[in-house]
């Protein structure tokens, strides 16, 4: 017998709070508007989660930065089958990954997909008992105490940031002359990121997605730059085509080329920016007359 | 408006920042890495160094310099970088050879990324015991169409003229294509 029912009538809070109660052990699979999540218990505990079929080392590793992609290349191509512990191995052997890196990388996804899941307000969910993760994952129990304390702390943080930034159709751009003490700011790897995609042609949205944050992310991350004078809303893009050049996107960043659910890395290659050529002619001018 | 990226990139203390530094219009960011205190948030708040500046051409065009990090330990950023980039510059401390062989690896791991137009930068021209630039193509193991560039990333005509030369192979690029 499944559970089932929908979020907007019993929320992933209280799911997660029946499953550590009761010591569950199975699989809750939540469909919503965002996409498809699972999440493996064992005992009251989370033990493998996946967003949108995610969730294989190989991928993790790479989003984390803790592997290469060329490193990976090599040792995936020994691998007759997918297997999550065997690749773990085959890298700790080649040196180019800790047990501890391994560890760390996939208790930070299951502790991402649960939060990303947590703010999501509707979607259908089912719950199956004694359903095991996919057995070529490794799995990695967390308690679940902790991963409800920083959602409910999220809750309440989204409510202040959505008011502080309601609208995420608008474009961002780097200000004029910042403000504030620029050599004080400290950037993570995700606000990195979203540095390297503002463009006045791409909105807050856009950019989240590309860079594979979820709402509450973004709009931190984006309140935090402003906060520190160094972007600024420059309202709607015109209707013009997505930017092509430079800090725009040029595909899904945080692509790592592995096509959903793992397997072999594809090439990831970003093409060089199609920048018309008189735009080439135009830097060259104005650098020789600086 | 129209901005387009380029990235400064080199080993550790090759002279990145001091390039963006001497070209950019506005003060560089430059943050140095720390371990964050949000020990708490789920997302890694590991910060990185990163520098960059700008040079508006005019009120429909923008020049962005993104310098890597020089800590090896946040390669992780290289790749998000290059993405979308017009070209890229690698800087070389032309005084200390131990960072020949990291250099190197640099330059591989942009290539591998994708083919965008790129030169060398021996910088540090001003020191004494700098090798020379074709030197350096040599222990690099260049091929003869790399421009290696001789530099000193402290003086402005001579950092313009590095990146006059990497738009000149970028233009150049367009024939090939
Ligand atoms: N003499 C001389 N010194 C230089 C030159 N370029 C940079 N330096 C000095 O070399 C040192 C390192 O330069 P940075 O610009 O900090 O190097 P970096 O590549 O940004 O270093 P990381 O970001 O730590 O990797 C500084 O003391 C600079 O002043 C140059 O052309 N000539
Ligand atoms: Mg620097």
């Amino acid at each position: 017998m499944a559970l089932k029912g929908r979020l907007r009538d019993i929320s992933l809070n209280q799911l997660l709070n029946l499953v550590k109660l009761a010591r569950k052990t199975g699989a809750l699979t939540i469909e919503g508007e965002q996409g498809r999540v699972e999440l493996y218990f064992k005992e009251g505990k989370v033990v493998h989660a996946s967003l949108n079929g995610d969730g294989d080392l190989a991928r993790l590793l790479l989003k984390f930065g803790r592997l290469q992609e060329q490193q990976l290349r090599a040792v995936l191509q020994q691998l007759s089958a997918p297997d999550d512990k065997e690749l773990g191995l085959r890298l700790i052997n080649a040196g180019y990954v800790s047990k501890n890196d391994i560890l760390r990388a996939i208790r930070r996804h299951t502790m991402d997909v649960v939060l990303t899941a947590l703010a999501w307000e509707d979607g259908k969910f089912h719950f199956e008992p004694n359903k095991a993760p996919p057995p070529e994952r490794i799995v990695v129990p967390i308690n679940l105490d902790s991963i409800v304390r920083e959602g409910d702390q999220r809750q309440k943080e989204l409510a202040t940031l959505r008011e502080e930034l309601p609208d995420l159709n608008v474009a961002l751009r780097f200000t004029e002359n910042p403000s504030t003490n620029l050599s004080k700011i400290k950037l993570s790897r995700d606000e990195w990121r979203v540095i390297s995609f503002i463009n006045p042609r791409n909105t807050i949205a856009q950019i989240a997605k590309y860079s594979g944050l979820d709402e509450f992310q973004i709009r931190r991350i984006v309140l935090k730059l402003m906060r520190n004078g160094l972007v600024e809303v420059v309202g709607r893009p015109t209707g013009r085509a997505p930017a092509v050049s430079s800090a725009a996107p040029q595909g899904v960043s945080t692509g790592t080329g592995l096509p959903a659910g793992g397997g072999a890395p594809s090439g990831h290659r970003p093409k060089a920016p199609a920048v018309e050529k008189s735009v080439v002619r135009r830097l060259i001018k104005f650098i020789r007359g600086l | 408006m129209q901005t387009v990226k380029m990235v400064v990139t080199g080993p550790f203390a090759a002279g990145k920042t001091e390039f963006i530094q001497t070209i950019s219009e506005i003060a560089v960011v430059s943050t140095e890495r720390q371990i964050s205190d949000f020990t708490r948030t789920v997302k890694s708040s590991t910060t990185v160094a990163m520098d960059f500046g700008r040079i508006t051409v005019d009120d429909d065009l923008v020049l962005y310099l993104f310098g890597t990090p020089g800590q090896k330990r946040f390669d992780f950023m290289w790749e998000i970088l290059a993405e979308g980039m017009l070209g890229f510059i690698v800087l070389i401390d032309s005084t200390r050879s131990e960072t020949f062989r990291e250099a190197k690896q640099i330059i591989d791991i942009f290539r591998s990324y994708s083919d965008t137009p790129f030169v060398v930068a021996a910088n540090k021209q001003d020191l004494e015991d700098a090798w020379p630039p074709e030197d350096i193509r040599i222990v690099l193991e260049l091929e003869p169409w790399v421009k290696v560039l001789p530099c000193v990333a402290k003086d402005k005509e001579s950092v313009k003229t590095v990146l006059l030369e990497l738009l000149y192979t970028i233009l150049e690029s367009y024939d090939h294509n």
